[in-house]
């Protein structure tokens, strides 16, 4: 009897798998592919000969990937540098309009903000700064600043009051008291909130398109051109490299989150 | 130094970062638009329309019906994971639905491309298993593949959203209702959908925007006519050097988006005066 209960249940969670990890299924195959063609359901011959050919120096993932991750670096380096104050003084500090400043970072995610990108674009182009590492960092840190200052914030406010007031009461000053007692607590939201930038920088691709390419090749931009190609196997490889963090921090962000935290974001 | 300068001192870098790399280009943007050979009117406009009147029409379809699937989708899963009766069964469905999360649009277009193709793995699948025969498959590599990419995509974040406000819920209200014999599909359209509804519309809109901005899926899935607006601005940049016209475009989404968002400050001013 309760096998057959199980039956519908099977059914309709078979087809979510399916439509889950299909197209993961389907990636994977393509990265270790070597012939697959119609009308074959499966690949012909597996194997590793396209690794070492995105891999081999003028295969560009080797450059690509210590751009992303350079790039990604620099912007979490800058985000979390206006966002640590910025968080501060959000959750500590007294602040006029401070719900309307904090809903001002959320406006780059609340826009389309392809025509943005063409915009700022066109305006580092007079400044020299179209095609520069710097330029496109400062296109990440804007998109990424939502997540940063968000983030920081509510883990600033999460952070007890009345152990910062017993370090004052005890006579560290302000600066002390931030340095010793409230960065040090604050700090595994602010590392969610750095992964969390890291990841968007590092996945970033419209923003790239427009004020990187072609100077600055960056993973998603190598993968969009091995795709443009036909290159299905260059693609996937690249697909899987970009898969990897994005999967792994999806199962450890309840881990980084903690419930007080996640409860204050955006408040 | 008094508190009162330390606050806006703090935040006054981010601000700016924000004021010079997105209000200023946004506004930019908008001057842009009106902007033209003809000196200031509305010849960008004109000539938006003229070359790009269906892709206008057609992204706007495909976004709101990948927002409505993706609406659908998060209610159903969000649902069961709050009334599931099995819990193992909710568990399995709990670590399933996550896994497209953080997965960049660009990943997920690639993904689609191979998957849905007409030699894909999805068609092998289904003539694997008798379903179809190889003559029956089709390629899904056309409008369906794009909202098929953005609804596997957006659904877990509207998910995630939706079934974190439906734990928060009271559920003796459930166990009530259910005592009076209501089913699972009534308690879920009439109790639960009305007190997170707030919450579904934000996860919808957001996702609503950041789908209208996509650049990366329409290009890897269909790129021919018609297609979304956003690879015709590319187009027009990449091309022709148009500032004009993809600014044109680029305030036609601005207003597709101001749309939603007014449909969602609508709905909070009338839930607002019902408090009341």
């Amino acid at each position: 009897m309760s096998a057959w209960r199980w039956l519908p249940r099977g059914i309709v969670l078979g087809v979510i798998a399916f439509i889950v990890f299909g197209p993961l299924v389907n990636m994977v195959l393509w990265a270790f592919t070597e012939r697959w063609y119609f009308p074959h359901s499966l690949p012909l011959e597996y194997g590793f000969s396209f690794w070492g050919r995105v891999f081999a120096p003028r295969g560009g993932a080797i450059e690509s990937l210590t751009n992303s991750v350079l790039i990604a670096t620099g912007t979490v380096v800058l985000a979390l540098s206006l966002a640590v104050p910025a968080g501060y003084a959000l959750a500590r500090l007294q602040l006029p309009l401070r719900s309307l400043i904090l809903l001002a970072f959320l406006l780059p995610q609340a826009f389309p903000n392809l025509p943005v990108y063409i915009n700022i674009a066109r305006i580092f182009y007079t400044f020299g700064l179209n095609g520069t590492y710097l330029g496109v960092v400062l296109v990440h840190t804007t998109h990424g600043l939502v997540y940063a200052v968000w983030i920081a914030t509510a883990a600033f406010a999460a952070v007890d009051r009345e152990l910062e007031e017993a370090a004052r009461n005890i006579g560290a000053g302000g600066l002390r008291t931030f340095w010793t007692i409230t960065l040090p607590l604050a700090a595994p939201g602010l590392m969610a909130s750095a992964i969390f930038v890291f990841l968007e920088s590092l996945d970033e691709f419209t923003g790239t398109y427009f004020v990187g390419a072609p100077d600055v090749q960056t993973l998603p931009l190598l993968l969009y051109s091995a795709s443009a190609g036909g290159n299905y196997q260059i693609a996937s490889i690249t697909a899987l490299i970009l898969l990897v963090p994005s999967i792994a921090f999806m199962f450890v962000v309840e881990r980084f989150f903690k419930a007080d935290v996640l409860a204050r974001v955006g408040r | 130094m008094s508190n009162r300068l330390l606050g806006p001192l703090l935040v006054l870098p981010a601000l700016l970062v924000l004021l010079l790399l997105f209000a200023y280009p946004l506004a930019y943007s908008v001057v842009g638009a009106f902007r033209s050979d003809e000196g200031v009117g509305l010849a960008n406009f004109v000539k938006s329309f003229e070359l790009y009147r269906r892709d206008i029409l057609f992204t706007f379809l495909i976004v709101g019906l990948s927002t409505a699937l993706i609406a659908l989708f998060a209610i159903a899963i969000g649902g069961y994971l709050v009334l599931g009766n099995n819990p193992t069964a909710v568990a399995v469905l709990r670590w399933l639905y996550r896994w497209p999360l953080f997965i960049p649009f660009i990943v997920a277009g690639q993904l689609m491309r191979t998957f849905l193709a007409k030699n894909g793995l999805m068609n092998g699948m289904l003539v694997e298993a008798g379903i179809l025969t190889p003559l029956q498959t089709i390629s899904l590599l056309d409008w369906r593949g794009i909202v098929i990419a953005f609804v596997w995509k957006q659904t877990p974040f509207v998910t995630l959203l939706v079934s974190g406000a439906m734990a928060s819920l009271d559920r003796s209200m459930f166990e009530a209702a259910r005592n009076l014999g209501a089913s699972r599909l009534r308690i879920l359209v009439e109790i639960i959908v009305p007190q997170v509804a707030r919450t579904l519309l934000v996860g919808l809109i957001l996702s609503f925007v950041i789908m209208l901005s996509v650049l990366s899926v329409p290009l890897m899935i269909n790129a021919q006519t018609p297609t979304m607006i956003t690879a015709n601005m590319a187009f027009r940049i990449n091309a022709y050097g148009d500032y004009g016209v993809a600014n044109a475009l680029g305030v036609i989404s601005y207003v597709m988006a101001g749309a939603v968002a007014w449909i969602y400050l609508r709905y909070a001013v009338a839930e607002r005066m019902d408090q009341r």
